[in-house]
């Protein structure tokens, strides 16, 4: 008995979002199909220790739980009105003996993920639902990880789910030229993922909520199920940052730059893997954005000192990316790295014509940013003005406010 | 589904509109217009007259006010709508975006309440 307690909380934690995600194509609802899920669990609990365990348990899984949801419907609609579709699910056998051992299920998570992650919701709806229904997550574990209360995380989801069902946005994977603008919207809902763990100062000490290995592992499913370029690409530049982790931090949980950072603790199986896909996404002669950024972190992880790094091509890199996706954000890290392999003045004098374009002047990073091309060109004061400035807009507590504070403490 | 495509815009100054440029636009809608009545999408479909004719009404208290204008003074105003049958949301996505209106404002698109579900 414990064994099988034992092997069912792990198909539950394995499989249970597949599981559900086929249940909500299958009954075209949401509602129904958690439902209908938790049924099926609870019946297999009562019937396995007879029956032993099938031979396909997630195909067992699904077949029950759809039978309970038709039961369900048969019982309610004296009650109210079939929705749409339902009699062809009502006219299916169901023979629970042989069935479902060989019922080839297709995956649906795909589905999941892109209905999850449709541009009709708005950004927040998207993560939520994307942690909740692909990644399993409960409603706390997200409001602990973005700082929110859990009813603002439950509304939105509700939200969401209401404008499914309402605006009926289909459960399906998006074909021809949609499925290309569809993926950019679910690859940037799994790098928000992703850097929201990343950079999170917080300490959600107790839950130890690990947003990085959610997305990691959207990432591997996404690569598994579209191999394409950008997913590629995606998935190498999240690796390349999380070959990071435990050399960007440290013992006092503050800061490391990737200058001063010991190479050493660097996770070269997670760089090998990245590099790996970077290669394969050039090879395919279609680079994205994802891409290049993750062939800019390749050559950062390429580097074995930080006097090494190969600052001409980074910079580089930066001007094609700067044509292919532009934003103020590209423009500094453009100009940080042309600073890099040309000299603090070149930098400074960058840095300095951003600011005037006025775009960056209320972004902490860019006064940093400023701040490093001064201190290394020996102008004190004004770099200790520039770290100043770059404190001023710090809003939260954490590291990123501690590593500017040191700064200037630095300077004395 | 049915779902209503209301079209917004900044009004263009009809005087300053070129016969050229108002017969290209209008041969855009029609071959709009005839694609998706042939593909059954179509149900209804209008170009409304400029916001200036805009008459707005509130009852309050049994007597009827009348003011000019649109309810609410926006930069960008509705100036047409179409009414389509899709199967579902990505479907209306895709027909609103081919609407000639939405390369110059946008498409709002709604959902019609079907009311034979609430009874």
């Amino acid at each position: 008995m414990d064994d099988l307690r034992q092997e069912l909380s792990r198909i539950h934690r394995e499989d249970s979002r597949r599981i559900l995600a086929t249940l909500v194509r299958l009954l075209g609802d949401w509602e129904l199909a958690e439902d209908a899920l938790q049924d099926a669990f609870a019946e297999a609990l009562a019937k396995w220790p007879v029956q032993g365990i099938p031979g396909n348990p997630r195909a067992w899984l699904v077949s029950a739980g759809r039978f309970r949801a038709i039961d369900k419907i048969r019982r309610g609609r004296i009650f109210a009105p079939l929705p749409e579709g339902f009699d062809e699910l009502l006219v299916a056998p169901h023979d629970e003996s042989s069935e479902p051992e060989f019922l080839e299920l297709p995956d649906d998570r795909l589905r999941m993920v892109f209905t999850c992650c449709h541009p009709a919701l708005s950004e927040e709806a998207r993560l939520a639902l994307t942690l909740r229904e692909v990644c399993g997550l409960t409603t706390e574990s997200i409001a602990a990880a973005f700082l929110v209360p859990a009813s603002t995380v439950a509304q939105r989801i509700v939200r969401a789910k209401a404008k499914i069902c309402d605006a009926r946005i289909p459960f399906q994977v998006p074909e021809g030229s949609q499925l290309q603008e569809r993926l950019d919207a679910v690859l940037q809902v799994v790098y928000l993922v992703f850097s929201e763990g990343y950079h999170s100062s917080r300490r959600v000490d107790l839950l130890r909520i690990d947003l990085t290995i959610d997305a990691l592992r959207l990432g591997e499913l996404l690569l598994e199920l579209i191999p394409d370029e950008e997913v590629k690409g995606l998935m190498a530049l999240m690796l390349f940052q999380d070959s990071r982790r435990t050399a960007r931090v440290d013992a006092a949980g503050d800061l490391v730059l990737l200058e001063q950072q010991d190479r050493s603790l660097w996770n070269r199986l997670a760089i090998e893997r990245g590099q790996k896909l970077v290669d394969e996404a050039f090879a395919s002669g279609r680079v994205g954005p994802y891409a290049l950024q993750a062939a800019i972190a390749s050559l950062h992880a390429a580097a074995t000192t930080a006097a090494s790094t190969d600052w001409p091509q980074i910079a580089g890199l930066y001007q094609v990316l700067r044509r292919s996706s532009p934003s103020p954000v590209v423009d500094l890290n453009a100009a940080v790295a042309e600073g890099m392999a040309n000299g603090a003045e070149v930098g400074l004098r960058r840095v300095d014509a951003l600011l005037a374009e006025g775009m960056l002047v209320g972004y902490s990073p860019t006064h940093s940013a400023r701040a490093a091309f001064l201190e290394k060109l020996g102008r004190v004061e004004e770099a200790r003005l520039a770290w100043k400035s770059a404190l001023a807009l710090v809003t939260e507590d954490g590291a990123q406010r501690r590593f500017l504070e040191r700064k200037i403490a630095d300077l004395g | 589904m049915k779902y209503l495509c209301m079209i917004y815009g900044i009004e263009p100054d009809l005087s300053k509109v070129s016969p050229e440029e108002m017969k290209s636009m209008m041969g855009d809608y029609d071959a709009f217009t005839k694609d998706i009545v042939q593909k059954g999408k179509y149900v209804a479909g209008e170009a409304l007259q400029p916001v200036r004719t805009a008459t707005t009404v509130r009852v309050r208290d049994g007597k009827v006010a009348t003011t000019d204008g649109p309810f609410a003074e926006t930069k960008e105003v509705l100036g047409g709508f179409y009414l389509i049958d899709a199967v579902d949301l990505n479907e209306a996505i895709q027909i609103a975006g081919r609407i000639p209106g939405a390369r110059f404002g946008c498409v709002e698109v709604r959902p019609v309440m079907d009311l034979s579900k609430h009874p």
